[in-house]
């Protein structure tokens, strides 16, 4: 490879395009959805992106991080994110309004592989905050209904009030094409009615599965990976179809900063989408 | 690839033509030490230096620079630090340096803040002999097949110069008379010889082919705690290594009109933050696990991916970690040798 042939003038991959935040709520006290377009229309419509696949959010001035997309590729226009308030990014982003202007690059990321995933079934296992990357998935599974078997969603918080998306859970209830089951570890309302417990005790109330044929994903926080990985691999479902999205430090998003590396590999590149034979295999994964 | 010959008197006359072209930038000495600088008295140039004490990398990523500036309008490319330059007095294991970050910067995504002052820079190298750290010869990076401009080997009588691309080709043709096209035999002899004898002269040898295996089957070895307990986590290693690329960002706005800035400087996996996430969670949270990750990356996760180490032999580690922590001592662990008793030392001080 000659450097000197790379011509640096066309590449901006670290350069925040404008976007505008078109609506933002609180999800939970301390988690915010934001619905954003890019200013540039043009941009806008052709951002082509994966389920899975993450986005760089930048706030003037108090600067830039990750975060999931959480928005499906089958409705453009808009991408949505769900944002847990962490620190200096996360809470500048908080106290932005609807109308205020961001910096956004991406996508980035393997993201789920949907085209492999075709014709299968669909197991979706939720911790937490884990709602946001596979919402994302989710979604673009209902919109492509046809295009695969069958689909069931475990999701696990930890109080009422922190399952994030909770109404568009309970709507997936009575859908006939996909089964859904929800748990909170403690109910502090007295008013919940599903299951109480961690995400782990809803396996039993899973249908029967064609565990050769299923594909699971799986996020949540780092604890929750053991235990569900326990569950999934004790119905046989092959190591190379259990996937699960990881996070790591970031700060470039394209392979550069070095701070995601594992073994051999960025998670920004060659993840945040891994197998549980590359946890297996890449000891520091989990 | 053509070898001219430069007779040593006429090497002052060259560099005051090219540095009509760029800025001349070459190794000084500093103490008792070497480093890189802007020179226009050529007497400074340290033709014997060892190795500098930060590498090449620091000329095309400096430790600390911005990236764009900002304000509501959004951001702009700064790329105002980046001029043209003329690198005199590299060495074979700094050109590899550079080719190693050349893989990391251009993959996937070309990082124009790298490309551009890389593009901008000529290499002129300049041969060297190895000290008692230097072990490029383990790693073969201490001749260069390729990333030069020029290359001058310093010989007793004179410099044989190695043209190495067409714009250090065009450097040539400012002087040409200064050169002179036709090596006699008692030259090649003479190359030959110097050759050989450099070869012999290294004191230090590494066998890297073993060491990705060896990584591999010493996962859980105890010797790793005992380095971890040692290390200062002081980042000294990755500053000085020519390998290391990682950065951080972050954002500096000021007040009134002024734009912001969005700074990207040197990182380092050594240091405890390197790889905490959000909700306190840290992957790296002991300085073993982080040694662990640097050596994994030197040693064996490069060669996975591109078939050699991403050490190149410079030594640097070897002569800057104050508790001697380094490429040959970790190979020794990794080889089954006792790491040396005052890291046991230091490691019971440590937990005292
Ligand atoms: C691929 C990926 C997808 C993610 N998706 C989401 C998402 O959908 N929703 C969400 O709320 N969060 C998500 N995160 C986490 C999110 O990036 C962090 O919460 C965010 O970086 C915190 O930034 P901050 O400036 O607010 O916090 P800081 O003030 O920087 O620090 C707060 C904490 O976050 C850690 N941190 C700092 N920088 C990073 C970083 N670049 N990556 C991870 N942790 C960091 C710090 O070590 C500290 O513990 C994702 C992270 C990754 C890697
Ligand atoms: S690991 Fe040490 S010897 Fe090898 S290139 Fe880096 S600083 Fe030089
Ligand atoms: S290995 Fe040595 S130089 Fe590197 S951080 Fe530890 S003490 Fe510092
Ligand atoms: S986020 Fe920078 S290398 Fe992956």
């Amino acid at each position: 490879m000659n450097v000197q042939d790379k011509s640096p003038a066309e590449a901006k991959p670290f350069k925040p395009e404008p976007a505008r935040i078109v609506r933002t709520y609180h999800l939970t006290e301390d988690v915010k959805f934001f619905q954003v377009r890019f200013v540039d229309m043009q941009k806008a419509l052709s951002f082509n992106y994966k389920p899975g696949q993450f986005a760089m959010i930048s706030v003037l001035g108090a600067g830039e991080a990750p975060f999931s997309i959480s928005s499906t590729p089958s409705r453009p226009g808009l991408l949505e994110f769900c944002i847990r308030r962490a620190g200096t990014v996360t809470n500048a982003l908080f106290r932005l309004k609807e109308n205020s202007l961001i910096g956004l690059r991406g996508p980035y990321g393997n993201g789920f592989p949907v085209e492999a995933m075709t014709g299968k079934d669909i197991l979706i296992v939720v911790g937490g905050l884990g709602a946001a990357p596979l919402r994302s998935v989710l979604l673009y599974s209902l919109d492509n209904r046809d295009q695969f078997g069958r689909v069931a969603v475990l999701y696990g918080a930890k109080r009422p009030a922190e399952m994030i998306f909770r109404e568009e859970y309970f709507s997936l209830k009575q859908r006939s094409d996909l089964e859904c089951h929800l748990a909170v570890d403690a109910d502090d309302t007295g008013k919940w009615t599903e299951r109480v417990g961690v995400v782990t005790t809803l396996f039993p109330h899973l249908r029967q599965i064609d565990a050769p044929n299923t594909y699971a994903l799986v996020c949540g926080p780092p604890v929750m990976y053991k235990f569900v990985i326990k569950e999934l691999v004790k119905l046989a479902i092959p190591k190379n179809q259990i996937l699960m999205t990881l996070e790591r430090r970031m700060k470039c998003g394209v392979g550069k900063c070095g701070h995601c590396a594992i073994d051999y590999i960025y998670t920004c590149l060659d993840g945040p989408v891994f197998t549980y034979w590359d946890v297996i295999h890449m000891r520091e994964l989990i | 690839m053509r070898i001219l010959k430069l007779q040593k008197n006429c090497l002052f006359p060259f560099l005051e033509a090219i540095s009509k072209e760029a800025e001349l930038w070459a190794p000084v000495a500093k103490g008792d030490k070497f480093a890189f600088d802007r020179v226009a008295d050529f007497s400074r140039i340290a033709m014997n230096a060892t190795r500098t004490i930060i590498p090449a990398k620091k000329i095309m990523v400096p430790a600390n620079f911005n990236m764009f500036h900002f304000t509501e309008k959004g951001y702009k490319e700064d790329l105002s630090h980046v001029t043209d330059r003329i690198l005199f007095g590299v060495h074979a294991c700094d050109i590899h340096g550079l080719l190693t970050l050349d893989k990391i910067f251009t993959q996937v995504y070309p990082d124009p803040y790298y490309l551009e002052p890389r593009k901008r820079t000529m290499i002129l190298g300049l041969s060297c002999w190895p000290d008692e750290h230097c072990f490029c010869k383990s790693t073969h990076t201490h001749i260069v097949e390729e990333g030069y401009d020029l290359f001058f080997t310093n010989l007793e009588s004179c410099f044989l110069v190695w043209i190495g691309s067409s714009r250090g080709d065009d450097l040539i043709r400012l002087v040409p008379d200064l050169f002179d096209e036709n090596l006699t035999e008692k030259d090649i002899k003479t190359y030959i010889q110097w050759q050989a004898e450099r070869d012999n002269a290294f004191k230090t040898e590494i066998q890297f082919v073993r060491l990705p295996d060896l990584m591999e089957l010493n996962y859980r070895a105890p010797f790793w705690e005992e380095l971890g307990a040692a290390c200062l986590a002081c980042g000294s290693c990755t500053m000085v290594c020519p390998t290391c690329n990682c950065y951080n960002v972050m954002d500096k706005q000021f007040l009134g009109e002024k734009p912001g800035q969005r700074i990207r400087h040197w990182d380092s996996c050594t240091l405890p933050e390197y790889s905490e996430v959000a909700g306190g969670e840290n992957f790296r949270e002991k300085k073993f696990q982080r040694l662990k990750l640097w050596y994994t990356h030197k040693l064996q996760a490069y060669v996975s991916k591109y078939g050699k180490p991403s050490c190149v032999g410079c030594g640097r580690c070897l002569v800057t970690c104050p508790v001697q922590i380094n490429v040959k001592t970790v190979a020794a662990a990794l080889e089954g040798q006792e790491p040396e008793a005052f890291w046991k030392n230091l490691a019971k001080e440590a937990t005292r």
